[in-house]
This record gives C-alpha cells, sequence and structure tokens, in this order.
C-alpha cells in the first residue's frame, strides 16, 4: 500500500499511473528508490523486443501527446523517413509554459527515473543514440535532479554505452532554456538546442520527423508522453487501451487552477471524469457562495467555455446529445466538439467574481510578451490586442474597439508559422464571443474620436506598467 | 497563355504537374515553388522576406494564397468528381499557405484573387504597418519601397491602428557605409540571411522579441563587409540604407543605365542612377552567370571621381614648357606632328586594360599604322586580392580583351620599353588611359622622351610631362564592350555625358589615327565593332546589339566564380531557389 504525504492523497476518482510516486511518504528521486520498485525492469523488456513491436505497442496503446496537440505518439514515431541514414536524434520537451499547466515539473522533481526510463525505451525504438531534455529555465532545481539521476542510471548501466549488454547506446543530455515561451514549440525548441533564436520553423519542408535537430529526424515528445511509454510496455499496448475512453485512451493529470476549493493535479483517465467531477469532487466544489462563471480546459490558449453554454453533440451511435459545462468528459474529442480543447491539461476555473476584461487583458499580456517576432501577424497582433485590452481595462475604450479586437484576433489565427499564432488568437476571439456584452460594459462611446495614450492610463492591477 | 492545358486533360509528362491558377489550368515543373510558377505565368505574389537567392524563413506572410488540394475518393467511392478538364475536384483550404516556400503538385489549385487571399493581404499589410513610423516623405526607399507598393495595392488605405506605436532606435550607423532605421525594418530577415548565406559574416541578428523586436548588429562588431550594401539593396523597406546615396536624391528622378562594374575582371553587371549627368548611385543588376544579384561596395562606390573637380576637361598642348588649353584639331594635330618625323621602332604604345574592346581595336589600329611592333606595344597590368566571392584578383575590367587585341601577354613588355626609353631608342610614347609613372617609369624617363602623348580621365602627373594631353570619358560616359574573367563579353552603356571637351576615347583614337594616316571610314561605336568583327574572328557575327544587357558566353577561360559555385550547390539542395 502506497503512502502519501497527508493532505496530498489521490482522490478516489484518480487513476495514479504516472503520478504514483507523487507526494509518497517514504519516496525520493535517487536510483536505489527507484529500483526498490521495479525501476527500469521495462527498459529490459524493452531492449529484447523489436523495435518495430515497441512502436506497434505504442500506436495499438493509442497513446496521444500529452504537450497539447493530442497527436498519436505512435503514429509521429513513424514518420521518420524509413531510407533514414543520418542520426535520429530524441528530445523530449520539458519547456512546460503553457499558463495552467504544471504536471511535468513534478515529474521531474520527484520521479526523474520514470522520464529517464520512458526515455530510454523511446529512443531504443525509434533508434536514437542521443537524446536531450530541454527544460525550461524556471526549473533550475529540475534540471539538477535530472543530471544527477542521469549521471546515477550511467552508474547502473542504464545509460550510456552497451545498455545492460544489449548493444544500445544512449546519452541524455540536459540543456536548460533562458525563459521563452515560445521555446516549447517544438521546431522552435529545436532552434533553440542548435543555439539559434528560438524561431520556429516553416512546415513544410521543416517537419522534425524528417529535418529536425541538425535537419536530422527528430522526435520531439513531452515529459508525460514519454512516462506512458514506460507504462504501456508494463502494461500492454491492448491493456494500456482498455485505460480511458476509445480514441482518448490512458490515464492524463489534469492541472486545475483558479477559484476551486482544492486546485491541484489530478491523474485521471482520459474522458472518465467529467468537468463537474473534476470541480466538485476532485478540487472539492467552487468556493463558498461563488457560481462557475468559465473555464479555460486545456491551458490558457484554449478557447474559454462559458458555464450556461449548451453543447450539441454527435454521439457514437450518430444521434445528437445537448450537455452543459459541467457534462463534459474530459477527453480530447470532446472537450474540441464544444469548440476548445484539452490541450496541455490546464484546466482553469473562474467563478463569478472575476472580470472578464481582466482576464483576458492578461492573457493577451501575456501572449504580447511571449510572441518571438518571426512572424507578422502575431508579432504586431499580440501585442496590438493586448493594447486594446489595456484600454478597455481601464475604461479608455470604445465599443468599437471590442469589435475590432475581434477581427485582429481573426487576422492573426491560421497565417503565422507555428501554433502561437492560434494561441494568442483563440483567447480573444472566445472571450469576445462569449462575453461580449461584459467587454463593453467597460467600454464608453464618449471616447470616440479620443486620441488614447494608454501607457499614463493603465493601471491595471498586477500588470506592469509600460515603460514610457 | 503558353501553359493552359488543353482539354480534357492529357497526362502530363512525368516531370510536369497540372495546377489551376486563378481558374485556368496549366503545367509547371514538379516542385517548383509556388511563387516561382506564379511569376512564370505573370501572377505576381506580394513578399517581403522572400528572395530567390537565400533561405525561405517564411516569416512576412505576404504572400499567403488560399489553395485547394485534389479530393480523393471517399469510402466505398470509386471515382472523385472532376471539373470539365477531367481534372480531379479541388477542396479549397480555409487556411490560406504561402507561395514562397510550398511547391506545385499533381492537381493543386491556387487562388490569388480570392477574397480569402486578399483578406489576409489586407491583413498582414496592416500589420506591417501599425508600427511603422510611415515617414515616407523623409525616407530614402520612397518611390522604391514595397510597404508602399503593397499598401497601395493590398492595403486597406485607412489606418485603424489608435496605440501608441513601439519606439525603437534610428539613425544608426551599423557599419561604415549602412545605416539603419530599425523602426522601419519590418523583421523580414533578409539582410541577416544574406550575411550569414553569402557574405560569411553573420554580424546582424534580432534582438528582443515580438513587436519589440530589433534589428542589431553583434556587440562589439560593425557591419564592416566588402558587400554590406547588398543588404541595403535587398532592404524591401528602409530600415537599410546605403549612408553614401542617403538624402542625395528622390529615386523616382533617378535615370537607370544598364552597365558594367570596371573595378575588376568579374563584370560585375550594374545599374547607374543618374540624374543631370551626375551619377548618385550604383548598384547590382541580376546576372547568374556573373554576379547573381551581388556586387562588393568597392566596385559600386567607386563612382565619386566620375563628377570630381581633378577630371581633366579639355585639351591641352605644351608649348615652351607650359601647357596651354588648345581646340581638339589643334590638340590632335600636335600629337601627329610629333609623331611623324620617327622610325616606328621609336615609338611605343601603352595601353590600358580598363579600355573597351573596340578602343583596344583602334589602338591596334593606330599601331599598325604607324607600324609598331608587338616589343612596342604593351598594357598595364592591375593585381589586388582575390576574395573568394566576386573581387577577381585582376584588377583591370578588360584583360582579356586587351590579350585578344592588343598584347597576348600583357605586361611583359613594360620593361623593355622603358629600358628603351632610358636608353633613348624609343622618342615617343602614346599613353592611353595609363599613368606612366605608375607604370614603373620615372619622371627621368618622361623627361627624356622627345613625344608623349597621354590620354586621360583624370589629370595626373603623367600629364605635365605630356606634350598634349587629351581628356577621355569615364566608364559612365560611353558605350562598348569588355570580356570578364570567366570569357564573357558585356557591354557598356553610358549614363553620363563627358564633362567639358572631354570626347569618348574610341573618338580620340580614331582622329589620332585619322591625323596620322588619313585612313577614315568609322563614324559610331556601332562601325567600330562592325570593323573589328570583320578583322577579328572571335566577334565574327557579332554586334554590340547582341550582346545584350545580359552579355554573352565569348572565350573559353576555366574560370568559375566562387560566389556563384556555392550558390548553385545551395540550389542543388534545394535551400535556395536560385
Amino acid at each position: 500500500m502506497i503512502q502519501y504525504k497527508p493532505g496530498k492523497e489521490p482522490h478516489p476518482k484518480e487513476h495514479r499511473l504516472i503520478f504514483k510516486n507523487v507526494d509518497r511518504v517514504d519516496w525520493d528521486t535517487s536510483i536505489e528508490r527507484f529500483l526498490k520498485e521495479g525501476g527500469y525492469e521495462q527498459l529490459k523488456t524493452a531492449l529484447k523486443m523489436e523495435k518495430k513491436a515497441i512502436i506497434e505497442e505504442v500506436k495499438t496503446s493509442g497513446l496521444r501527446g500529452r504537450g497539447g496537440a493530442g497527436f498519436p505518439t505512435g503514429v509521429k514515431w513513424t514518420f521518420i523517413p524509413p531510407n533514414n541514414t543520418k542520426p535520429v536524434y530524441l528530445i523530449c520537451n520539458a519547456d512546460e509554459s503553457e499558463p495552467g499547466t504544471f504536471k511535468d515539473r513534478y515529474i521531474i522533481y520527484q520521479d526523474p527515473h520514470q522520464l529517464l526510463e520512458g526515455m530510454t525505451i523511446s529512443c531504443f525504438a525509434v533508434g536514437a543514440n542521443t537524446a536531450y531534455i530541454y527544460i525550461r529555465e524556471e526549473f533550475p532545481e529540475g534540471a539538477q535532479i535530472l543530471e544527477k539521476a542521469i549521471a546515477e542510471a550511467k552508474a547502473k548501466g542504464f545509460l550510456g554505452n552497451n545498455i545492460l549488454g544489449s548493444g544500445f547506446t544512449l546519452d541524455i543530455y540536459v540543456h536548460r532554456g533562458a525563459g521563452a515561451y515560445i521555446c516549447g514549440e517544438e521546431t522552435g525548441l529545436i532552434e533553440s538546442l542548435e543555439g539559434k533564436r528560438p524561431y520556429p520553423r516553416i512546415k513544410p519542408p521543416y517537419f522534425p520527423a524528417a529535418l529536425g535537430l541538425y535537419m536530422c529526424p527528430t522526435i520531439v515528445n513531452n515529459v508525460e508522453s514519454l512516462c506512458h511509454v514506460k507504462h504501456i510496455i508494463q502494461m500492454g499496448g491492448a491493456e494500456y487501451a482498455r485505460l480511458g475512453t476509445p480514441r482518448n485512451n490512458g490515464t492524463r493529470i489534469l492541472c486545475v487552477s483558479g477559484d476551486v476549493v482544492r486546485p491541484g493535479y489530478y491523474e485521471v483517465q482520459v474522458g472518465k471524469v467529467t468537468m463537474g467531477e473534476v470541480i466538485n469532487d476532485l478540487c472539492g466544489g467552487l468556493k463558498q457562495g461563488r457560481k462557475l462563471k468559465a473555464v479555460i480546459p486545456g491551458g490558457s490558449s484554449a478557447k474559454v467555455l462559458r458555464a450556461d453554454e449548451r453543447f450539441n453533440l454527435k454521439q457514437p451511435d450518430g444521434t445528437m446529445k445537448e450537455i452543459g459545462i459541467e457534462d463534459i468528459p474530459m477527453d480530447f474529442d470532446t472537450i474540441a466538439a464544444c469548440g476548445s480543447m484539452a490541450g496541455s491539461g490546464g484546466v482553469i476555473i473562474m467563478d463569478d467574481t472575476r472580470d472578464m476584461a481582466w482576464v483576458l487583458n492578461n492573457l493577451n499580456n501575456f501572449y504580447a510578451h511571449e510572441s518571438c517576432g518571426q512572424c507578422t501577424p502575431c508579432r504586431e497582433g499580440s501585442l496590438w490586442m493586448k493594447k486594446i485590452s489595456d484600454r478597455i481595462v481601464a475604461g479608455e475604450a470604445t465599443p468599437e474597439d471590442v469589435a475590432q479586437l475581434e477581427t485582429i484576433a481573426y487576422q492573426i489565427d491560421g497565417k503565422t508559422i507555428c501554433a502561437f499564432g492560434e494561441a494568442s488568437a483563440w483567447p480573444t476571439e472566445s472571450f469576445v464571443a462569449k462575453f461580449r456584452d461584459e467587454l463593453i460594459t467597460h467600454t464608453s462611446t464618449k471616447k470616440r474620436g479620443q486620441i488614447f495614450n494608454p501607457v499614463t492610463k493603465v493601471a491595471a492591477a498586477g500588470l506592469k506598467k509600460q515603460p514610457a | 497563355m503558353s501553359n493552359a492545358a488543353t482539354a480534357p486533360a492529357i497526362a502530363a509528362p512525368v516531370d510536369l504537374v497540372n495546377v489551376q491558377v486563378n481558374g485556368t489550368w496549366m503545367k509547371f515543373p514538379k516542385g517548383m515553388r509556388m511563387i516561382e510558377a506564379l511569376r512564370q505565368v505573370q501572377v505576381e505574389v506580394p513578399h517581403y522576406c522572400y528572395h530567390p537567392k537565400l533561405s525561405s524563413p517564411g516569416n512576412c506572410r505576404m504572400c499567403l494564397v488560399e489553395t485547394g488540394m485534389p479530393a480523393r475518393p471517399a469510402l466505398g467511392q470509386a471515382e472523385v468528381e472532376k471539373d470539365e478538364h477531367g481534372f480531379a475536384k479541388i477542396m479549397w483550404s480555409p487556411r490560406a499557405i504561402i507561395a514562397c516556400a510550398n511547391t506545385v503538385s499533381e492537381g493543386l489549385g491556387i487562388r490569388t484573387e480570392s477574397t480569402l487571399t486578399k483578406e489576409v493581404r489586407k491583413g498582414v499589410m496592416e500589420f506591417l504597418l501599425i508600427n511603422h513610423p510611415l515617414d515616407c516623405p523623409i525616407c530614402d526607399q520612397a518611390g522604391e519601397c514595397r510597404l508602399q507598393e503593397f499598401s497601395v495595392e493590398h492595403g486597406r488605405g485607412e489606418s485603424r491602428f489608435q496605440e501608441e506605436k513601439v519606439k525603437k532606435p534610428k539613425n544608426n550607423r551599423i557599419g561604415p557605409r549602412i545605416t539603419l532605421d530599425d523602426e522601419r525594418c519590418i523583421m523580414c530577415s533578409r539582410c541577416v540571411r544574406f550575411m550569414d548565406e553569402i557574405a560569411d559574416e553573420p554580424v546582424l541578428g534580432f534582438t528582443e522579441r515580438g513587436s519589440h523586436t530589433v534589428l542589431t548588429v553583434h556587440p562589439g562588431r560593425q557591419l564592416t563587409s566588402n558587400y554590406s550594401l547588398n543588404t541595403a539593396d535587398i532592404c524591401p523597406v528602409g530600415a537599410l540604407t546605403s549612408t553614401d546615396f542617403r538624402f542625395s536624391m528622390r529615386v523616382w528622378f533617378l535615370k537607370e543605365t544598364n552597365t558594367i562594374c570596371t573595378g575588376c575582371a568579374r563584370g560585375c553587371n550594374m545599374e547607374i542612377g543618374s540624374r543631370n549627368d551626375i551619377i548618385h548611385r550604383q548598384g547590382p543588376r541580376d546576372n547568374n552567370n556573373v554576379n547573381s544579384s551581388w556586387m562588393c561596395d568597392s566596385g559600386r562606390l567607386d563612382f565619386h571621381w566620375v563628377n570630381s573637380e581633378r577630371r581633366m576637361t579639355e585639351p591641352t598642348v605644351k608649348e615652351n614648357g607650359t601647357h596651354r588649353a588648345a581646340p581638339w584639331k589643334e590638340a590632335l594635330e600636335a600629337a601627329a606632328t610629333g609623331l611623324r618625323g620617327l622610325q616606328p621602332s621609336q615609338i611605343a604604345i601603352i595601353a590600358s586594360g580598363r579600355m573597351t574592346n573596340e578602343e583596344l581595336f583602334l589602338a591596334r589600329r593606330l599601331a599598325a599604322v604607324l607600324n609598331i611592333g608587338a616589343e612596342n606595344t604593351d598594357i598595364l597590368p592591375r593585381t589586388g586580392q582575390a576574395d573568394n566571392y566576386l573581387v577577381h584578383a585582376d584588377r583591370n575590367p578588360n584583360t582579356k580583351g586587351a590579350m585578344l587585341l592588343l598584347t597576348p601577354t600583357p605586361g611583359q613588355q613594360l620593361a623593355g620599353i622603358r629600358e628603351r626609353v632610358q636608353s633613348g631608342q624609343v622618342r615617343a610614347v602614346i599613353a592611353l588611359r595609363e599613368n606612366l609613372l605608375n607604370a614603373g617609369f620615372t619622371a627621368d624617363d618622361l623627361g627624356k622622351l622627345a613625344h608623349l602623348v597621354q590620354t586621360h580621365v583624370m589629370l595626373n602627373d603623367t600629364a605635365g610631362f605630356a606634350n598634349v594631353a587629351l581628356p577621355s570619358a569615364a566608364y559612365a560616359e560611353k558605350r562598348g564592350s569588355m570580356v570578364n574573367a570567366t570569357g564573357r563579353l558585356q557591354r557598356l552603356n553610358a549614363a553620363t555625358a563627358p564633362p567639358g571637351q572631354a570626347r569618348d576615347d574610341w573618338e580620340i583614337l580614331r582622329d589620332l589615327t585619322l591625323a596620322i594616316s588619313g585612313q577614315n571610314g568609322l563614324y559610331s561605336i556601332e562601325d567600330v565593332f562592325k570593323a573589328m568583327a570583320a578583322e577579328v574572328p572571335e566577334f565574327s557575327g557579332l554586334t554590340l546589339n547582341a550582346i545584350s544587357d545580359q552579355g554573352i558566353p565569348f572565350l573559353e577561360t576555366k574560370e568559375t566564380v566562387p560566389l556563384l559555385v556555392r550558390e548553385a550547390e545551395r540550389k542543388a539542395k534545394g535551400i535556395i531557389v536560385g
């Protein structure tokens, strides 16, 4: 029986796979502790398997990427050109930067060997002899923990030359970012790893699986996704696929933040719990006397859902069913059908005390600050949206500004090199569409035709004033 | 249009694909970039960052176009729906894609005038302008600015932007020849890529991020490359400007003349921008056999002397030790008179590798008329450091022509001529376009001469010794042909008129020959070329017109151009279009 620290016990509705060892009483990050519980056993199993068989298991498992896009991991691995003669690289994307997301850090900080084992199996499967963990700058201790874990694994023969006598060689390097959200975008990450500015690459032609790091085939997977590989080997793909719901297999970690009694991380079977259960059961409900206003279900760039929205969804049998926000099962496909995305699993709950103009302004601030500036629509549009929402918050906008804000978002959406364009546009698109009246209450028709100088007027709390 | 496919469709040859452009089916080579395919059929796609000689980062987003892929048969469906030409129905994508980096494929549809394409362009255009200073009235780029051009064509015509613009550094001298205005920069990265990929001096880059991104030079470095001014050429806006040209002339006043640079044997194709016989700037002209799209700074800036005070503007004759201005007729007569009493072996011609073929041909005629031997005919070689890009070690632009027309071994006779001058065997020298004091002759040597005739563009010390000094025309003031290091025959064109009474060199040589021998029959530069074509087999069948602005392969040389070799490699790898 696993003992968890007091107050950190998993909720009965959770299914702990990846987070099994997080917050355990008798747990530490050492390899000895990891080995005591069957650590690196799956690696031993995998090294005796055919590489293709491992990939097949991962495909069978139905594992979808946990970084945000939800792309099937096993399918991604098969994109390496079959006639490839160049070295293959695997990169673990530990640049967990999406606001509202904080799952990977717990894996790294508390269970680094789980990641290393998953990575080593994955590298063996795709034929990579060099792998990198690209970790965000804000996890300095995490980088140290990983470095130590790598040294331990190497000392025990789980990494390095001729791993466990299999003839397979793998070196894993930790690379620290420098504090940029865009480094989470896989081609931006690759550029950064190559020592350049993290400007995302155009696709085509630079699909990482064919032309990635140093123009070699490169697989980029999220921390959590790579950890799942270990469990897929342990359980078998078919068995793993029984977790969760069809096409949305396995478990995933939801990071719940915002206006709930117990915000935190909850590992659940994908699609087996509803939004209502997340809020009311896992998180202990909303704060006393508050009403649910809105939910951002998959990290800050996901489109916001209104509490009173009704979603008309097609059922597997072809019939239509209308559901409310609390009935949404937390899986990839249903949330997508509701017009948002499960993304990185960052669920942000907002109650009726939240002013949506401020929320939107906060998000726009983030995306204006993080836009890499490479391509025009995102570079110019994100700051423009930020400036308009600054004025809305400061009471310096007209109702027409709200409409203009919306058109700017649509001018970015779909026109950019990478998905940051959508990430920066979706909050504005959804907030204006769903909270238009509320935003307009901040505006005044009297401000029409005035020249604004928001630098001196913006007094939004918590928002830094622009230097003059 | 020749590319139009005939209906119904006939299977395209292996390397051609059928593409629908704005409703018309056409054939293009498979794998061609969409932007280039469209250019072939006169459909211009607006763009900023794309440059055929540089890699394509796809960052400006101006070339986004609506496209569609051919429909695929649905499950259980045997055939797809066909249009009236027999091509699969196109499934138009709601998402526009960039024409610069995507390639054409079978059954692809492109719409450059659709609502989607137009709306996207309008949006990108608006974004590019919101933080741009819109200082066209004081911007050198005005008149040749892509922002101006495309905003007229594709912009919304009015600004919706009410916020404060982003402030950035202005008037920043990032190198000895380049001035940067960061507020005008649209971050297309053409200059960054040029310095990295072509000039191999990656000193330019971006700092900061988002809308605050700033183009800048690496800390502690300067943009000192001898190719730095190319960055101003390819800058689609007024961010990078030539410090030399800045504020000197509105570009729409400039007359553009296609000619070649005479700074070295490369013969870079060049365009001279002039107004009222004053040269204001020079820049490269595309020629994929010579200089690609580039040019060195030293070559293009080497024009200020053309309009300088140091030009010779009238013929002078030396009488009793002092020079006086004389009419052309008198000066030429004086030049001929001094030669008349001499034996052929007493006369030498020192010509120049800077002369055109036509001038060298006339120098050869003059030598023939005077019966001057090969040992007394030469040109002055000029060498320097080659740079592994474009600059050639041979600093004479027409050594190859001189070898063909005047002396097969340039520079081999000079020492002998000098000895014979010193010994008194050679009594007269005709110095064409060269300062003899730079050719190994000393003032003492020149003092020994009974007769010295000099033609030159500039006043120089040799003129002080000359009995007759004749002012001639600079490279920008004449027509004619030259043969570059790789054996390409290229053409000079006149951008400006020679100053004062200075004359074209071929006229001077014709008149001097006429004064000596009475022979004539040449009335234009074309006549000279015709005579040359009749006499020199290599030129046979050619005319000055036939050379065209791109030149023609003329002599076999084994030489390659380092920069072009590397460009061809990048093209073969698919990195650039070329």
